[in-house]
Order: structure tokens, then sequence, then C-alpha cells
């Protein structure tokens, strides 16, 4: 891939100044490839925790102890109406500087890398928003449609896995994917705490080599098309999953 | 056609104070882990030394971080006073009738609806001069500040425009035709019929658009502008560094936004719930 593409950029820079370093320079296209592999992951995992976090906070609000609804609330008031670019901050200086280190032969590293704080506080930070949407769903799947479900002698359990869960994800995809979309942009935050995923790598590259312009344009393209991506395909689940009759 | 339509009165946004409303419940939980967290911080100072509390230094500091909150303050509103104007003006380009002004607005809309906030803030930093000639041959320099405030409102913009489309959109298409068997020419349609009705159904989205600006400005301290979050991290550099600071003084950032988000976060569900009846 690199061989095929590199005399053209090369050529390209010489003939116009177009500096695509990441594409002729073979370090500089390790960098980028791995600042794209990190990025990937970052969003992939920082969206599988909030899918979790989303989950289990759902359940825990319709829990019948106060104190365990109550601690929900606050987490998500608390997550929500602060800036994720703080929290990060707060994550990796304040909280980072009190967990264990751990002995790597001659040196320390830290327990938790700041590449697993980021996901930690990213994840936390989306999943504030999920419990919200998920508990929307569940709310919004007509009582009718449960107390049809008890009149066919459906167990509670039963009622909950075939019944409401379905119909409740459903509902709350289309909120969802917005939620997942903003997750993915915000993924970029990580920059502040040193995460080498692609702002931070592109930003490398472009101090190094002093080409801000089309390095910009390889970072946006980068962020619509996977954000596009990820768009597309929870679009794509949404219409497969769709229900005749029901909803839009 | 009287200007009710158009006014915007204070007491149709909900009643009274809104702040009584505000649950004490939830900044209750941060307030008490600030102050947990202050009292850990002075447990850990040795009581030998003489060095100063977490406490008393954050008191020292705290003209200075609010120094810098202020400015977080005044970049959002000028970013959403701007992002206001031009993401009205996108979003009537992209209903437009012409194709050629209504593509690149679509274009520009999803642009900066798609990109992160911070690869924005850097191409305005970096790509957008620091100096500026006027047509006169006056030379105008650009704070970071002015630069930063303009890279926020332009995602807010792209948002403001889809958010003014999809009002639009919702509005039933048989008052369009209606003004039009009425001889409404199709701006009069849009100013005296469409657009007032829009404003209702705008409003939510607007004030969770803004929360979400004020919510961003921490990241102009990236780039150097000296806001809240650049001036605590002056602040604690200046008192020694020390790492018990750290839980308090990013603690006592949170709370600071919290305080000013929380209550706006609240006005606009119960503005979100009335309209929901309403509409």
């Amino acid at each position: 891939m690199f061989q095929l593409i590199a005399p053209f950029f090369q050529d390209l820079y010489n003939r116009t100044g177009l500096n695509f370093i990441v594409f002729y320079d073979s370090y500089e296209y390790e960098r980028f490839l791995s600042g794209i592999s990190i990025s990937l992951q970052l969003i992939l995992w920082s969206i599988v925790l909030s899918l979790v976090i989303g989950i289990l906070g759902a359940w825990a609000q319709s829990a019948r102890s106060p104190v365990l609804r109550g601690l929900m609330d606050a987490y998500i008031q608390a997550f929500r109406n602060t800036p994720p670019m703080i929290q990060l901050l707060f994550f990796y200086f304040a909280l980072g500087t009190f967990t264990p280190q751990v002995d790597m032969g001659g040196y320390y590293q830290p327990l938790i890398s700041s590449f697993m704080w980021a996901i930690i506080s990213l994840g936390i930070f989306g999943g504030a928003f999920n419990v919200e949407i998920f508990r929307a769903g569940l709310e919004a799947v007509p009582e009718s449609t449960k107390e049809a479900a008890e009149s066919l002698c459906m167990t509670k359990w039963q009622t909950y896995m075939h019944v409401t869960l379905p119909l409740a994800f459903r509902i709350s995809l289309p909120a969802l994917t917005n939620n997942l979309v903003s997750l993915a942009k915000t993924t970029s935050l990580a920059y502040v705490i040193s995460v080498p995923e692609m702002t931070y790598t592109l930003n490398q590259v472009w101090s190094d080599n002093v080409n801000v312009p089309e390095m910009m344009l390889i970072l946006f393209l980068f962020y619509v098309l996977v954000v596009s991506l990820l768009a597309a395909g929870l679009h794509f689940l949404e219409r497969r999953l769709a229900l005749p009759g029901y909803g839009q | 056609m009287s200007g009710m339509a158009f006014r915007i009165e204070a007491r149709r946004f909900g009643g009274g104070s809104f702040c009584s409303h505000v649950h004490w419940r939830h900044g209750l939980w941060l307030g008490l882990a600030f102050f947990g967290s202050l009292v850990f911080a002075y447990a850990q100072s040795e009581p030998g030394q003489q060095v100063p509390s977490a406490i008393s230094t954050l008191i020292l500091w705290l003209p200075f971080i609010l120094k810098g909150f202020g400015l977080n303050l005044l970049m959002s509103f000028i970013a959403m006073a701007a992002a206001t104007v031009l993401g009205i003006g996108l979003g009537l380009l992209q209903i437009s009738k012409l194709p050629l002004l209504r593509w690149p607005a679509w274009f520009v809309t999803h642009l900066f609806r798609n990109s992160p906030w911070l690869v924005i803030l850097f191409m305005v930093m970096f790509l957008v001069p620091f100096e500026m000639y006027l047509p006169g041959g006056e030379r105008v320099m650009l704070p970071d500040w002015i630069k930063a405030t303009f890279a926020f409102s332009l995602p807010v913009m792209a948002n403001i425009s889809e958010i003014l489309r999809g009002a639009i959109n919702s509005i039933p298409k048989g008052q369009w035709e209606s003004a039009e068997s009425l001889a409404f020419t199709r701006g009069q349609t849009l100013r005296w019929i469409i657009l007032p009705q829009c404003v209702r159904r705008a409003i939510p989205p607007w004030m969770n658009w803004y929360a979400l600006l004020a919510l961003a400005t921490p990241m102009a301290s990236i780039l150097g502008v000296r806001e809240a979050v650049s001036n605590t991290q002056a602040a604690m550099e200046a008192s020694g560094a020390r790492p018990e600071f750290l839980i308090p003084f990013y603690l006592f950032l949170l709370c600071l936004f919290f305080a000013y988000i929380y209550p706006i976060a609240i006005w606009t569900r119960k503005l979100e719930r009335k309209y929901a009846v309403a509409n």
C-alpha cells in the first residue's frame, strides 16, 4: 500500500508543494497508521463502556432502592453538566496521581495508562447520556403492550426479555445514534491527556513539518469518514430492526 | 400583522424565578465531594511543615480563577450570538429554491456538524491569521480568545442551521399552501407565518446548544487562552504544584461549571415539556 502511493505523493510535493508527508515518508506513515488505530480503538472501547454503563444505569434507575436511584441521578446530572475536557483532566491528573504504580523492572509505570483513563472518562461521560436514553426507551413501551403480554401468561422475566427490551431498544435507537456519534467526536479530546490518537498524532506531524493545511484536511476527512460510517452503520441497524406498523 | 408573535417575553418561558426549581440534591453531591477532597488534602499535608492548606490556596487564587471563568462566559455569549445569526442565515440558505445556494449551505452545515470541536478549534487557530488588514489599510490584531470564540461558533452555527431547517420542515405543508392561496409571496410566508412558529420549537434545542457551547469553552485553554482551566493550572503551578491540590482544584472547576450549566439544563427541560404539550 505504502509503496503504491508514496511515489505519487512525493511527486505531488515536488511539483506543487502540497506536503502530504504521512503518505510518502515511511516514519510519518507509521505514525499516521498508529494514530488511526488508537483513535478507532478509543472510539470502540468508549462506546462499549458507555453502552454497558447505560444498560446497567437504566436498570439501576428502575430499582426500588431510593439510594441507588439518587446516586444514579446525581451521576447523570454531574457528568452531563460539566465540561468533558475537565472531566478528562480530573480523571487523569487528579485521580491518576493516586493510582498505584507498577514496577516494570527498573522503572515505574502507572497501573492505568492515559489511554485507559481516556476510555474510562469518555465512557463514563457518554454513559451518563445513554442511561437517560435507555430509560426513556423503557418508559416509552406502552403499558397496554405489557398488559397484553401478561394476559398471554408470560412471566415478568419473559415480558421483559421478549416484549419490553426489544421494543425499548428500537425506540431508543435514533437518540442512541446521535449520542454515539457525538461521543466518537468527543474522543478527540483525549488530546489533552496526550493519548496518541489521530488529533494528537497529526498535531505532532504538522509541528514537525509545518504543513498545517494539508494535515488539517486529512484530519477533517478522517473524522467525517469515521462519523459517517458510524452513523450509516447505526441507521442500517435501525432500518433492519424497524417493525412494520410500529413507530414512524 | 401585529408584532406580538415575534416578541420574546420572559414570562412565557417558565414561570417566575426558575432557580427555585433546581433540585439542590444534585449540586449537594458535587459539593460534598469537593469538601471531602479538601478534608483529604488537609489531612495529607504534613502538620510539621508550614505550608498553606488546599482551601486557603484556593481562596487566595479564587479571584484569578473566577476572572478566567468570566472569559469563558464572555466567549460563550459572543460565540452564541454569532452562531445564532450565522446559523439562521445558513438554515435559510439550506431551504433555498436555488440549488447553487442550497448545496454549499448543506455542505458547510454537514462539515461542521460532523467534525469534533477540537479539530475546528485547531483549524481556526492555525489557519486564521493573527492580524488582519482592513480595507483602509489599518492593521487589526486578532487576539487568541477572539479566534477561539469564532471557532466555537462554527459547530453551533451548523447545528442551529439544522435545527432551523428541521423546525421549518416540521410545519405542516398545508400552511404553505394556504398562505399561497392568500397571495403571500414565499418571503412573506416565511416571515409572517412559518418563522414565528419555528422560534417556539427551536428555543429548547437552541438553549441545549448554548449549554454544550459553554461546556466546550475550556478547550480554548489548550491553545493558551487564559480562561478558567489554564488559570487554575497556573494557580496550581504557582502554589508549588503539589499533587494533593489536584483533586480540590479540578473538582472546584467542575462545580463552577455545574453551578452555571445545571440551572440552564433544568430550564431547558421545563421548556421542552411545556412545548411538547402545546404542540
